[in-house]
């Protein structure tokens, strides 16, 4: 009763920072009610028991992925985003084609309801069994992201870096 | 009441897939594009951890590599869009057209 309840709060506070994303304007609004979205995200995690996933999310996403976003937001100064008028194909392609979609999720998700429910807490995702799995099982797909993360460090520092500053340290050189 | 079953926390999750690829789909600025691939990043962890709850850990593990990967890939894309804005000045994703031509 109260995990529903608690479960539905946070489902609402999800969808409609979702959408409150899509509605703003002004980017930052946007980046903020991204935050609301991931931290309720988070309730979720710890409602199905999975506490060290809901660490991971609040830490990483809402802390440093969001973080970096809501800089470059500040460093590039971009103001409220205009409107253009939107493309007739669009219009007639696109909404019947969403209603297609959402019929087809319907769909699936009432025909495969009988999935079944686990009380909460009766599958904790403890750090200790966390780290079991993804230092022995999994250890290879670990160190392989590690080397995604190096290379993905390596072209930001590189793609953000300016172009200039090379060439103006050899001059003053 | 009823308790919570997978079946509800599928249906969070295709609602925030769907609001995510309305927003790469429609919005203009690159920034909010970005965050909208986020959004649907999240609505495939939640059902990577919902399934977890049925299957096994191996769920919650794969969701910790896709927060990983879009770590990697917010980095990526908020460098390019940096290095893009020095260049022409704007955000909008209608104005990249630089392999254009």
């Amino acid at each position: 009763m109260l995990h529903l309840s608690i479960f539905l709060f946070f489902g609402a506070i999800c969808a409609a920072g979702a959408v409150n994303l899509l509605v703003q304007r002004h980017p930052i609004n946007s980046a903020l009610s991204l935050i609301a979205v991931m931290v309720s995200l988070a309730v979720e995690y710890l409602l199905l028991g999975a506490e060290f996933v809901a660490a991971v999310q609040v830490i990483i996403y809402a802390g440093a992925i969001m973080v970096l976003f809501v800089f470059v937001i500040m460093l590039l100064n971009a103001g409220v985003e205009e409107r253009i008028e939107g493309s007739r194909v669009a219009m007639i392609l696109g909404i019947p084609g969403m209603l297609v979609g959402s019929a087809l999720v319907a769909w699936v998700l009432l025909e495969r309801s009988g999935t079944s429910s686990v009380a909460v807490g009766s599958l904790p995702g403890y750090p200790k069994e966390i780290a079991g799995l993804l230092f022995h099982d999994f250890l290879l797909p670990f160190e392989v992201t590690s080397v995604l993360v190096l290379i993905a460090i390596m072209g930001a520092v590189v793609l953000a870096s300016h172009p200039d500053s090379e060439t103006q340290q050899k001059k003053e050189s | 009441m009823a308790p919570i079953t997978t079946l509800h926390y599928l249906v969070v999750a295709a609602a925030l897939f769907v609001l995510g690829v309305v927003g790469v789909l429609t919005r203009r600025n690159v920034v909010v594009v970005l965050m909208s691939i986020e959004l649907i990043l999240n609505a495939v962890n939640l059902n990577l951890v919902a399934f977890s709850r049925i299957w096994g850990l191996q769920g919650q593990i794969f969701s910790i590599f896709v927060i990983t990967d879009a770590a990697a890939e917010a980095a990526v894309g908020l460098g390019i869009l940096i290095a893009f804005f020095r260049n022409k000045e704007t955000v909008n994703v209608d104005e990249v057209d630089l392999l254009k031509w």
